[in-house]
């Protein structure tokens, strides 16, 4: 029972899958972003500690800046928020009716979330602590 | 051609897997919680800025909080932490590989290359852990 995956591309762009898809999309982004990126440091604070490598402190002290921090506290929030989203549907099947709403109440939730703390966070930089 | 299977039930990887993914995920939360609640009895809010705070909530390691932490020996550098910080490697590592190996089995569905990227997926996870597990020591 395979499903054809015999779509190209922008074929694909056309599919409207709406919140879920996007919340899938996401789901997968941000993990991979996560392996990557924290993959990357564990390894670079390993030549930092053992060796001082250049390559390694300036990798991590990329990582200790604002701007990166923003990005990967996005996705291990909405990593975090959306799989959490997805235990509970898997706990109670019966709540998958609900699918959009819940996907709009992740929403609710994620954006003051993020958007409080990255306020916060620009203001403290600006503030220059 | 294999289609990564829909798990059923039973001493199966997909089943187990799909069973450690959820289990993982809750986890994450608990240890998070107890990082950012002891942090927070420790008085983190009097020093510490926030993204500091959200570094150390992630992940307990004493170089997320040097720059801001007058004495990271109180109460910052314990073998408590180090035990904390082993779990959240072991099972964010786990997890971590086990979604890039369902991510690459969805596009690429030939057997070889499905023992391939098994293979490869499995030393880069002894390797991370390896590594990993150093770094928490050497800190």
């Amino acid at each position: 029972m395979a499903l054809s995956r015999k779509v190209g591309f922008f074929e694909g762009l056309k599919y409207k899958g709406g919140g879920p898809m996007l919340a899938w999309i996401l789901h997968r982004i941000s993990g991979l972003g996560m392996v990557f990126f924290i993959g990357l440091h564990i390894i670079a604070s390993h030549f930092s500690l053992d060796a001082g490598s250049d390559w390694a402190i300036a990798l991590n002290t990329l990582y200790m800046s604002v701007y990166f921090q923003l990005f990967i506290y996005f996705c291990v929030l909405y990593h975090g928020l959306n799989g959490l989203r997805i235990i509970i549907l898997d706990l109670w099947p019966k709540m998958l009716e609900y699918q959009k709403e819940v996907t709009w109440l992740q929403w609710l939730i994620f954006v003051p979330t993020y958007g409080l703390t990255i306020f916060l966070m620009i203001q403290q930089l600006l503030a220059g602590e | 051609m294999t289609i990564r299977k829909i798990p059923h039930p039973g001493w199966n990887l997909e089943y187990l897997m799909w069973l450690f993914m959820r289990i993982s995920g809750l986890a994450f939360f608990l240890l998070a919680i107890t990082g950012m609640i002891v942090a927070l009895v420790q008085g983190a809010r009097s020093y510490m800025g926030l993204g500091t705070l959200m570094r150390w909530t992630f992940f307990p390691n004493p170089f997320h909080v040097q720059a801001e932490v007058p004495d990271v020996d109180l109460g910052w550098r314990s073998g408590f932490w180090q035990a904390i910080e082993i779990s959240i490697l072991f099972f964010g590592g786990t997890h971590g590989l086990n979604g890039l190996r369902y991510v690459l089995e969805d596009y690429f569905t030939r057997p070889v290359f499905q023992f391939l990227s098994r293979s490869l997926i499995f030393i880069l996870w002894v390797f991370l852990l390896v590594v990993a597990v150093f770094v928490v020591m050497g800190s």
